[in-house]
């Protein structure tokens, strides 16, 4: 691990052009001539130079749907995409609801090796939404779980969910609610619009998403606890955590890169590529979701990174999967709407996607600013090259990308994790 | 690839030439040799992963009147039933040499993902796909509609439609709107809220909740079936309720003007949407529905697959 590197001629994220050593893991140097005796140099003229970046919101599928993702092949995809620190999502098989099922996904992270693999723990037993599951063993474990999430299933009990809230206080712990009321939503395929209508399909409603939000900002307000809002879709939800957040109430929120470019349209197609959960909304939700991340009303970008194997992908849209890959295009698709667009500069960018994110995940190592003596967990990007989306050439073990094909600007050239690259 | 999924894929002009040709179809169907030998060593494949009496045997007829070879492909008993993927069901079909596959499915846009994919590169007709569409049932409605209630040719300018009942489920209706007013008809729906999709207002329709007071007007009334599991769904609160306000009865129908009909696709629930009084009376056209059906679908087919270049559905 003594690795030594020089970054020669980039540009931090509040646009100062300087080199970075990078020394036993740590920071060990930020300014012009640098002693390079020793180090490998990497030319990233033109370069940014991002904290390395942060996934609240991670499937990596692993234990019981190996075909579709592993810690492993996860890592790799989170690399290729600028991430140093994912979260594990519970909803595994067997659920993570227990120490012995966190420890695991921990180790296999460390194992591993390429970045560091933060478990998410389930909120409820087997995420019925009945039974609190274990989070004070699993916040004790090595593992150290902080988020806890039913994501895939929304904590629908206003009860169990206030009692998660207050519960998860005594560590510090922050619930991650997947808003979604499921009686509203029986049997839901895409947005409920003018689309969903004329295709035919069953209408997920923004309502279902937005009531819950407007429930669990107030639950939180009343026990003084911290909640985050998982993938934020609709221009009300935005209006709601707008709201509460004014009025002082301890919430987050993330929104998708997915949602932040495509709208329900797509579904047109009926290419169950583009079957996602929560659904693709309107061009009036994009922007309006756009408009929130760059206010900070919507605190950071998560991917939900969602693989899944081809055949529940090549089938009728209503029998196939939710869910899209993330992490290779994530900070691509938020340079081309957020960057590009005026909305963001890249200091916001290293905020929304790495700093923010570790802050609410209590990832303490990761999410720091550049600077000496803190851990060499950086992410470099290329804002002058593009790229074209294969989804032949992906890391993820799925390839289940609705970019294929796409070109984006914003190439991730570098990845270093504990200082070493990548 | 040329194909009938949508009604939203036609112009009105090929619309017109379907119901046209349809006259042709009828008329040679009913001369001496029922039979005519346009479709000769072509195959056509009706692949009917749901449950489907008349639209099967329609497009099985009209198939055998052009004289092509059908292979009748159903839920049950075949591979579908054992969890074959669409995707496996396209290739095994593509790989028999089938030219056309008219397929009956519950998932809404399992037509259009046949079409569409590198599975099959036969024509691909859709007769019904989950709460999607039926164009060919609204081709045959159409014929219907011009044959009594117009001089015969043309389109449907000026003539009122009502469709009435459970539209938010009903593939009938979707097609039914979009092909209506194609044609130039003014088409009201007249259901509960509850049975109306989200964004209706945006349809190029007329709503009312009001039965009553539309029937006078209209000179087709088209009534949906109603399914008995919808009152668990909470659509509406009873069976009785709903015949009260949207079913049609003796009582409704003598308020429609001279000369209006009354239609429905089929299969309907006597005393709940329509009372046997009027599904057998002289304004019913139900039965004629479903003989218009073998010629609308037999133009359908001519269309789609005789020679080449086909003459419809070219944007599909």
């Amino acid at each position: 691990m003594s690795k030594s590197y020089i970054l020669k001629g980039g540009l931090l994220p509040n646009g100062t052009k300087s080199d970075i050593a990078i020394k036993d893991g740590l920071i060990s140097g930020i300014g012009t001539s640098l002693d390079a005796s020793g180090s490998e140099i990497f030319d990233i003229a033109n370069c940014v130079v991002l904290p390395g970046l942060v996934d609240l919101h991670t499937h990596l599928r692993e234990p019981g749907r190996e075909d579709a993702e592993t810690v492993l092949s996860g890592s790799r995809a989170a690399v290729k995409g600028g991430f140093t620190a994912i979260s594990a999502m519970a909803n595994t098989s067997p659920v993570a609801d227990t120490a012995g099922v966190v420890e695991q996904v921990f180790r296999l992270g460390q194992e591993a090796g390429l970045c560091d693999v933060f478990p998410v723990g389930a909120v409820t037993q087997g995420l019925e939404g009945e039974k609190l599951s274990e989070m004070g063993a699993m916040a004790n474990s090595i593992a150290r779980v902080r988020v806890f999430s039913d994501d895939g299933h929304c904590v629908s009990d206003p009860l169990v969910m206030r009692r998660a809230l207050e519960y998860v206080k005594q560590f510090g712990g922050v619930i991650a609610q997947h808003a979604q009321e499921p009686r509203l939503t029986v049997g839901a395929q895409m947005n409920e619009g003018i689309i969903s209508a004329k295709l035919g399909l069953k209408g997920w409603p923004a309502i279902a998403e937005e009531s819950i939000i407007a429930r669990d900002v107030l639950i939180a307000e009343h026990v003084s606890s911290r909640l985050h809002i998982c993938h934020v879709t609709t221009a009300g939800g935005v209006e709601i955590i707008r709201w509460a957040k004014a009025r002082g109430i301890d919430v987050t929120a993330e929104v998708t890169p997915h949602h932040l470019l495509l709208t329900d349209d797509l579904a047109c197609s009926y290419d169950p590529i583009y079957k996602v959960n929560p659904p693709l909304r309107t061009q009036k939700d994009v922007m309006a979701l756009r408009e929130a991340l760059a206010e900070g009303i919507i605190d950071i970008v998560a991917t939900d990174h969602a693989p899944h194997p081809a055949e529940t992908k090549e089938c009728e849209w209503q029998e196939a999967s939710f869910g899209m890959l993330g992490l290779e295009t994530a900070l691509s698709i938020v340079m081309a709407t957020m960057v590009d667009t005026g909305l963001m500069n890249w200091e916001q960018v290293a905020d929304r996607l790495s700093i923010a994110p570790a802050r609410i995940g209590g990832y303490s190592d990761h999410g720091q600013e550049i600077a000496i003596g803190k851990s060499a967990h950086l992410s470099v990007i290329n804002p002058t090259a593009s790229w074209k989306v294969d989804r032949d050439l992906v890391a993820s073990r799925s390839r289940n990308t609705p970019f294929h094909g796409m070109e984006f600007p914003g190439v991730v050239t570098h990845a270093f994790f504990k200082g070493v690259k990548r | 690839m040329r194909h009938l999924l949508s009604i939203s894929d036609l112009s009105k002009d090929e619309a017109v030439l379907i119901l046209d040709t349809a006259i042709e179809m009828a008329r040679a169907s009913d001369g001496p040799m029922k039979k005519l030998p346009t479709l000769r060593g072509r195959t056509i494949v009706n692949l009917f992963a749901e449950d489907s009496t008349r639209t099967r045997i329609s497009f099985e007829a009209a198939a055998k009147r052009l004289s092509a070879d059908v292979i009748n492909f159903g839920a049950k008993g075949s591979s579908l039933s054992k969890g074959e993927s669409l995707k496996d069901t396209a290739l095994t079909l593509q790989a028999m040499g089938a030219d056309a596959v008219i397929i009956r499915h519950s998932a809404s846009g399992a037509p259009v993902r046949l079409a569409d994919s590198a599975w099959m590169s036969g024509s691909v007709i859709n007769a019904g796909d989950g709460t999607h569409e039926h164009p060919s049932q609204a081709l045959l409605d159409a014929f219907t509609i011009r044959k009594h209630c117009t001089k015969g040719g043309g389109d449907l300018a000026g003539l009122r439609i009502g469709i009435v009942g459970d539209v938010l489920h009903s593939r009938v209706a979707r097609s039914n709107v979009l092909l209506l007013s194609l044609l130039g008809a003014h088409v009201t729906l007249i259901a509960p809220p509850t049975l109306l999709p989200f964004g209706v207002e945006s349809w190029p329709v007329g709503i009312s909740y009001d039965f009553d007071s539309v029937i006078p007007s209209l000179d087709a009334v088209m009534m949906l079936r109603v399914q008995q599991e919808r009152m668990s769904d909470l659509f509406f609160p009873n069976a009785r309720e709903y015949s009260r306000y949207f079913g049609l009865n003796r009582d409704r129908m003598l308020m429609m003007k001279p000369n209006s009909i009354v239609m429905h696709p089929g299969p309907m629930n006597r005393g709940l949407e329509i009372t046997a009084d009027v599904a057998d009376s002289a304004r019913s056209v139900i039965v004629e529905q479903v003989s218009n059906g073998v010629s609308v679908r037999m133009a359908i087919l001519y269309l789609l697959l005789a020679g080449a270049p086909s003459e419809i559905g070219a944007n599909a």
